[in-house]
C-alpha cells in the first residue's frame, strides 16, 4: 500500500477543510471592513478597537478570566489531593471512585449545567426558608438579629460549577504520576529522617508537578471557554465572554463578535499546543529513562 | 567479639492471612555484616523492613540498643536503608540527593534517668559542614565530580553508590541493603561485592544485606542467617553453611549438594545404598536414619575396580574451570565436578574421603532436594537474571491493595 495516495490526501484535505473552514471565515471578516459577514469589504482593525471599548465585552472578560483563574487554582489543589488519596486506596473503591469521576468527563454539559442550576436553586430556597424560620424564632427577635443566607445565582455560583468540573481534569492528569511514582522515593525520604509531611513536600510533590500543570492547564482551557455549564449556573448578574458572544448574536449578527471570537480562539488554541507540547516532552522523557534503565 | 545491637525476638508478621514470618529470633552485633539469604518469599525483606521501621510486626519485639523500637518511625531510627532500586530523588542533583538527610533539622531529645524527655532542641547543620560531609562521603563512594549531574545521568552502578552515599553521610549505626546489586550486571555485581565489604570495613557499622544470591552472601558476610517460609534455617558463619549445613534445604541452597538417604551404622561410620562408608561425623543414635550430604567436588572419579560406588554418566557440561557430570547411582542422580571428562554413558567409580561426607538429622526438607535428574532446569532458573523476585513482587502487591501505612 501506498503511503500516501491521493485519495488519503485528499480525504485529509477535505477532513481538515470542514474542520476549519468555518473558523478561517470567522477569522477572515474579522478583518472585513463591512457590516455584512457575506462582503469582503477591505482589511480594518475597527471590529478589535471597538471591542475593547464595549463596556459589556470588557467586563465578562474580567469575569471569565477571575472565575477561570480562581477555579484552576482551587479545582488544582482540591484535585491533588483527591489523586493523592485515590491512588492509596484498595484497588476496589479506587476504580468505583475513578468511575465516579469519570462520569463528568463524558456527560453532556447541559445536564451538568442543568442539574446544578437547580440543585442551586433548591439550595438558595432552602436556606432563604431556613433563615425566614430563625427570624420567626423567639431568639431572633430578642436578640434583635435579622438572618438572611439566600442566595442566587451569580459570580459564586458560577464560580462553583467552574471548580467541579475542573476536578476531574486535574485528577486524571495527576494520577498517571502517581502510578509511575517509585513507592520507595517518600520511604527512602522517611528513611533519611523526614517526618511524613517533609516527605511530601520534598520528595513526593516534585515528582507530581508536570501532571498538576497539566491538569492546571487543561482545567483552564475548559473553564475559559465553556459556556453550556456557565449559562445556566451564572443567572443573570454575571456572564463570561462565551455568554456575551451568544446574546450578541441573538440581538444582531455584529463583526465584534467575529473580532471576539478569533480572539477566544487563539488563546485556547495556544493553551492547547502548550499543553501537547508539554506531554509530548514528558512522554520523550520518560522513554529515555526507561531506556537507561 | 563485639556487643549485641538489634534483637528480634517472637517476631511474627502475617498480610491478611498468609503468615511471613513466624516466630523470628535472631540478635546482630555491632560492627557486624549480616545476610539475610533465602529464595523469594523466605520473609527476608520484610524482616528488613521490620528493621527498618516501614513495617510493624503483628506480635514481638524490635529491640535496639536495649531499647524496644516498634513504634518508632523511620525518621527517628539511627538505621539507614539503600533500597533495592535506589529510590534517588530524581529532581535533585547527586549533591542534594546525598545532602538530604543532612539539611533536615534533627531533634536532639535530652532524657532523665527514668527515660522521660526532659529538653528538647532542634539541631541544624552549617552549610559548610554540610557541604564536607557530603564531598567526603562522594570520595569514599569514588563520585567526586559527579555532584551536579541528575540520577537519570548516571549508570546504574553510579546510581547504586549514590544511594549508598545518601544513606551513610548520615553516620547511621546500621545500613540496611535490600538486594542492592540485584539491577547490575554480572562484573560489575562481582566489584560492588569487594568494594561494599571495604566500604563496611572503612566506616565500622552494621550492615545488614538482604540476598537470594547465596555465592554474593558467601563472599561479603560475617554471618549469613538463612530463610524459608518465614522461619530462620541456620545461622552461622559463611564457613559453617558451607560446610554444615543443618538440614537440607540449606545444603541445597548454599552451592551444589548432592543428599543421599542415609542409615548412620556408629560414630564415624554412615551406611548408604547397602554399603557402610567411614566419615568423621558423630552424635547420632546407632542406626538412625540420616541425610548425607556430599559436595560435587569432594568425589573423585577412579576407575570402576577401584570405586566405593559404581555409576553410569548421563550428561557432561563443560563449565570452564571444570566439568559438571551427572551420574546415575542406581537411579539417584548426583552431580560431580571434576577436571577429567568422562564420556556419557561411561561406567565410572567414585571415591569419598570420609571428610567429604557430612551427616545432618532426618528434617521436614528431607527428601526434597539433592537429586539432580532435573538439574538442567533448575540451571536454568538459577541463571535467570530477570526472574522476579516474588518477595519483592508480593510486597509490591500489597502496596497496590493499599497495604502501605
Amino acid at each position: 500500500m501506498k503511503k500516501n495516495g491521493i485519495l488519503s490526501r485528499a480525504f485529509l484535505a477535505i477532513l481538515f477543510l470542514f474542520l476549519y473552514a468555518p473558523i478561517f471565515v470567522l477569522i477572515a471578516f474579522s478583518f472585513n471592513d463591512s457590516k455584512s459577514n457575506a462582503v469582503w469589504g477591505g482589511f480594518t482593525f475597527d471590529w478589535y478597537v471597538q471591542l475593547f471599548q464595549n463596556r459589556t465585552v470588557l467586563g465578562a472578560l474580567q469575569t471569565t478570566l477571575l472565575v477561570s483563574v480562581l477555579a484552576t487554582l482551587i479545582a488544582t489543589v482540591v484535585g491533588t489531593a483527591a489523586a493523592i488519596g485515590f491512588s492509596s486506596m484498595k484497588r476496589r473503591p479506587r476504580s468505583l471512585f475513578l468511575t465516579v469521576n469519570n462520569i463528568p468527563l463524558t456527560n453532556a454539559d447541559i445536564i451538568t449545567g442543568v442539574s446544578m442550576m437547580l440543585l442551586f436553586v433548591f439550595a438558595g430556597q432552602a436556606l432563604a426558608d431556613f433563615s425566614g424560620w430563625l427570624n420567626n424564632t423567639q431568639l431572633a427577635e430578642n436578640a434583635n438579629l435579622w438572618f438572611d443566607f439566600s442566595f442566587s445565582l451569580g459570580f459564586v455560583t458560577l464560580l462553583i460549577a467552574h471548580i467541579t468540573f475542573d476536578i476531574p481534569y486535574v485528577i486524571v492528569s495527576v494520577l498517571p504520576k502517581l502510578r509511575q511514582l517509585d513507592p520507595n522515593l517518600a520511604e527512602a525520604a522517611l528513611d533519611l529522617g523526614a517526618t511524613r509531611l517533609q516527605a511530601f513536600w520534598k520528595v513526593v510533590l516534585p515528582e507530581l508537578v508536570p501532571g498538576i500543570v497539566n491538569g492546571m492547564l487543561i482545567a483552564f482551557t475548559m473553564s475559559i471557554d465553556d459556556f453550556v455549564i456557565s449559562y445556566f449556573t451564572a443567572g443573570s448578574q454575571a456572564s463570561t465572554l462565551s455568554m456575551v458572544v451568544y446574546s450578541m448574536v441573538r440581538r444582531r449578527v455584529s463583526p465584534e463578535i467575529n473580532a471576539l471570537s478569533t480572539l477566544m480562539f487563539v488563546a485556547v488554541l495556544i493553551l492547547l499546543v502548550v499543553i501537547n507540547l508539554r506531554q509530548a516532552r514528558q512522554e520523550e522523557r520518560r522513554k529515555r529513562q526507561a531506556l537507561r534503565s | 567479639m563485639s556487643k549485641e545491637l538489634i534483637r528480634l525476638r517472637n517476631i511474627r508478621m502475617a498480610f491478611d492471612d498468609e503468615v511471613v514470618l513466624n516466630d523470628l529470633n535472631l540478635y546482630i552485633n555491632d560492627k557486624e555484616f549480616l545476610t539475610l539469604l533465602g529464595p523469594s518469599g523466605c520473609g527476608k525483606t520484610t524482616t528488613l523492613r521490620i528493621i527498618g521501621g516501614f513495617t510493624t510486626p503483628v506480635s514481638g519485639d524490635v529491640l535496639f540498643d536495649g531499647v524496644r523500637i516498634n513504634d518508632v518511625p523511620p525518621y527517628r531510627r539511627q538505621i539507614n536503608t539503600v533500597f533495592q532500586k535506589y529510590a534517588l530523588f530524581p529532581h535533585m542533583n547527586v549533591f542534594e540527593n546525598v545532602a538530604f538527610g543532612l539539611r533536615i533539622p534533627k531533634v536532639e531529645e535530652q532524657r532523665d534517668e527514668n527515660g522521660k524527655v526532659v529538653s528538647r532542641r532542634k539541631v541544624k547543620l552549617s552549610e559548610q559542614e554540610i557541604q564536607d560531609r557530603v564531598m567526603e562521603m562522594l570520595e569514599t563512594v569514588s563520585l567526586k565530580g559527579f555532584e551536579n549531574r541528575k540520577p537519570d545521568a548516571l549508570s546504574g552502578g553510579q546510581q547504586q553508590r549514590v544511594a549508598i552515599a545518601r544513606a551513610l553521610v548520615n553516620r547511621p549505626k546500621v545500613l540496611l541493603l535490600d538486594e542492592p546489586l540485584g539491577a547490575l550486571d554480572l562484573k560489575l555485581r562481582k566489584d560492588m561485592q569487594l568494594e561494599l565489604k571495604k566500604i563496611q570495613q572503612q566506616v565500622g557499622i552494621t550492615f545488614i544485606y538482604v540476598t537470594h544470591d547465596q555465592e554474593e552472601a558467601l563472599t561479603m558476610s560475617d554471618t549469613i542467617v538463612v530463610m524459608d517460609k518465614g522461619r530462620i534455617q541456620q545461622i552461622g558463619t559463611p564457613e559453617d553453611i558451607y560446610n554444615e549445613p543443618k538440614n537440607a534445604f540449606v545444603a541445597d541452597f548454599i552451592g551444589e549438594s548432592n543428599i543421599i538417604d542415609g542409615v548412620m551404622v556408629r560414630d564415624k561410620l554412615v551406611k548408604m545404598y547397602g554399603k557402610e562408608f567411614p566419615c568423621l561425623d558423630g552424635g547420632f543414635a546407632e542406626n538412625e536414619p540420616v541425610d548425607v550430604v556430599i559436595r560435587p567436588e569432594d568425589i573423585d572419579i577412579v576407575p570402576v575396580d577401584q570405586g566405593q560406588l559404581v555409576g553410569t554418566v548421563t550428561s557432561v557440561t563443560f563449565k570452564g574451570m571444570q566439568y559438571d557430570i551427572i551420574v546415575d547411582f542406581r537411579g539417584f542422580k548426583w552431580l560431580i565436578q571434576t577436571t577429567d571428562h568422562s564420556p556419557v554413558g561411561a561406567r565410572i567409580g567414585v571415591k569419598i574421603d570420609p571428610d567429604g561426607f557430612h551427616i545432618m538429622k532426618k528434617s521436614q526438607y528431607s527428601g526434597m532436594f539433592g537429586d539432580y535428574s532435573s538439574y538442567s532446569d533448575e540451571y536454568d532458573e538459577l541463571s535467570d537474571v530477570d526472574a522476579v523476585d516474588e518477595d519483592e513482587g508480593a510486597e509490591e502487591e500489597r502496596r497496590e491493595e493499599g497495604y502501605a501505612e
